[in-house]
């Protein structure tokens, strides 16, 4: 049979047609704009390096550097986080584990605005925490938005779902009799961690770093409503580029930097994991 | 003995995971506690209760009009993500064709890109086609982010299908069309409904495609942000607080359905038992 005639082609063809037109046709479009000269708004120019120098020479890589460093911070905490309870789910829990995965996803299904503001009012002065404070101990706390911290609060909240559930399926694609027999040989708590449950639970692991990495990493409303400016992330950054400044060559060249940066990651990820067994067990 | 050492980690694993679901509920509880506050500032303890500002919600023309753009987006979203989903699905999971490891990576692609980033894009794409943004456009720039994740989420679905169905009602003499609507679609249909679930609350909640692809419409979270930024109005957790009514409505809708169709599957299985 012709590859085009097989049914699996045929129904794939709609979605690739789709996502032709809607993803990799913007992205050519970005990549174009990025090789224009500074402030031009069409294609039909002398193409040109000058916004990859001016990454450099006005500076723009800091709100990058500044991007991949909350980003890994995000990544080390939600692990940490994360992996006891992603180990009741998929190890302890039994049938609650369904409970438990449904109150989690829920909060997904609310605006990230609205729960990004349910904390402004938390941390507020005068807010949730504050006044409890005040009402306990007689004295208030100093302000606790528009830090750094609040914004690795935020990122830690909003992206918690996305480092759970791929470390659940990870998890639980570790066999408990492998577990028990490693014991049975006398190895230790630690050992059978090291050597048994971590290196077959990796792919999970692999995918909730770099999915929560990603996302992390390109994250606007974080940094806008919980950070208040206190520092600028790269989102932050293109987007003044296209909207304030009207610089659309300038918003692309950082937007492709994000784009290969987090190519690169999905690239390795996608190379060393199997889709097909991960998902069918999920 | 590993298992005896076992019990103090197990509660204390519990502990952590109640703990965990509270911190993720508690913004939420605080949205709804400032909904019912009378001060035009939030500050806590509340002292006073009201509930004037849902009065104005609900007298409000210009909610009325962002409320009816983001359900217009979300329902059209809805029926065309899971229709293109549907049949990624199949792909994805359902037959083994040629192409298919990397289709099921160029499909994932969307979920793992950052979604401002995605938005501007599709901007320079419409202003390039030479199309004015609106909430059309932004019908489909939330489908190219909820596409793969529905397909995601019916392949799991799929996943557990059996093909071999399909096969014995074609050799039965059931039409691909009869097949399609009496075999394929009620055993996919729990993952039909949760994908639609999902498209219908993520659009309905989605801020940063909108905000670069609605042009001079507004969608309900656009405007929360706007006015969280600038010119705060109590409205704001008001209109939040019922957004999130809103969806816990659909979300047990969904599952009471869900619960009545097990109910009525297994009634019908019990029949077909006694009637043997």
């Amino acid at each position: 049979m012709k590859a085009w005639r097989e049914p699996g082609f045929l129904v794939a063809a709609p979605v690739m047609l789709f996502l032709l037109i809607g993803f990799a046709g913007p992205l050519l479009m970005v990549f174009g704009y990025s090789f224009m000269p500074p402030r031009t708004f069409s294609l039909a120019q002398v193409p040109t390096l000058a916004n990859f120098v001016s990454v450099i020479t006005d500076s723009f890589y800091i709100s990058f550097l500044w991007s991949v460093g909350l980003a890994s911070v995000t990544v080390a905490l939600l692990l940490l986080i994360c992996y006891p309870i992603a180990y009741g789910m998929a190890k302890l829990f039994g049938k609650w584990a369904n409970l438990v995965t449904v109150l989690i996803a829920i909060p997904l299904l609310v605006s990230e605005n609205i729960r990004l503001f349910g904390w402004v009012l938390v941390l507020l002065k005068g807010g949730i925490l504050d006044g409890t404070v005040k009402m306990l101990f007689g004295t208030g706390l100093p302000s606790l938005l528009y830090t750094v911290p609040s914004i690795v609060f935020g990122l830690v909240y909003v992206y918690l779902p996305f480092m759970l559930f791929p470390l659940v399926i990870g998890l639980s694609l570790v066999p408990d009799s492998l577990k028990e027999a490693a014991y049975d040989l006398g190895a230790s708590r630690l050992e059978v961690f090291r050597e048994v449950e971590l290196p077959l639970a990796m792919p999970g692991i692999l995918i909730g770093c770099m999915l929560t990495f990603i996302l992390a990493l390109g994250s606007l409303a974080e940094s806008k409503i919980l950070g208040g400016q206190v520092i600028i992330m790269i989102a932050d950054d293109i987007e003044s580029a296209f909207t304030y400044a009207q610089d659309w060559p300038k918003g692309s060249v950082l937007s492709v930097m994000l784009i290969l940066f987090s190519g690169g990651l999905v690239y390795y990820l996608f190379r060393r994991v199997d889709l097909d067994r991960l998902i069918r067990r999920g | 003995m590993p298992g005896a050492r076992f019990g103090l980690v197990r509660r204390l694993i519990v502990i952590w995971t109640v703990a965990v679901i509270a911190f993720l509920y508690i913004p939420m509880v605080s949205v709804v506690l400032a909904s019912f506050a009378k001060k035009r500032y939030f500050s806590f303890p509340v002292k006073a209760w009201d509930t004037r500002w849902y009065e104005k919600v609900f007298n409000s023309l210009s909610v009325r009009e962002l409320v009816v753009t983001s359900l217009d987006v979300a329902v059209l979203v809805t029926v065309f993500s899971v229709i293109l989903a549907f049949l990624g699905a199949l792909a994805f999971a359902r037959y083994d064709w040629k192409g298919r490891k990397l289709y099921q990576k160029i499909v994932l692609l969307p979920i793992f890109f950052p979604q401002a980033v995605l938005g501007l894009a599709l901007l320079l794409w419409f202003s390039a086609l030479g199309i004015t943004t609106s909430w059309q456009t932004a019908v489909f720039a939330h489908m190219v982010w909820i596409v793969p994740i529905v397909t995601l989420i019916i392949s799991i679905q799929v996943y557990g299908f059996d093909p071999a169905l399909e096969e014995a009602a074609r050799d039965l003499g059931a039409s691909r069309w009869q097949v399609l609507r009496e075999i394929t679609l009620p055993i996919l249909s729990p993952g039909l409904i949760s994908g639609s679930v999902f498209a219908f609350l993520l659009s309905w909640g989605n801020f940063p495609l909108s905000l670069f692809s609605t042009g001079a419409d507004q969608t309900v979270p656009e405007w929360l942000y706007a006015k969280m930024v600038m010119g705060y109005t109590p409205m704001v957790p008001t209109l939040g607080s019922l957004t999130m009514g809103g969806a816990v409505i659909v979300v047990l809708a969904v599952y009471v359905a869900f619960l009545l169709r097990r109910w009525r599957h297994n009634r019908a299985m019990a029949g077909v038992a006694f009637d043997d």
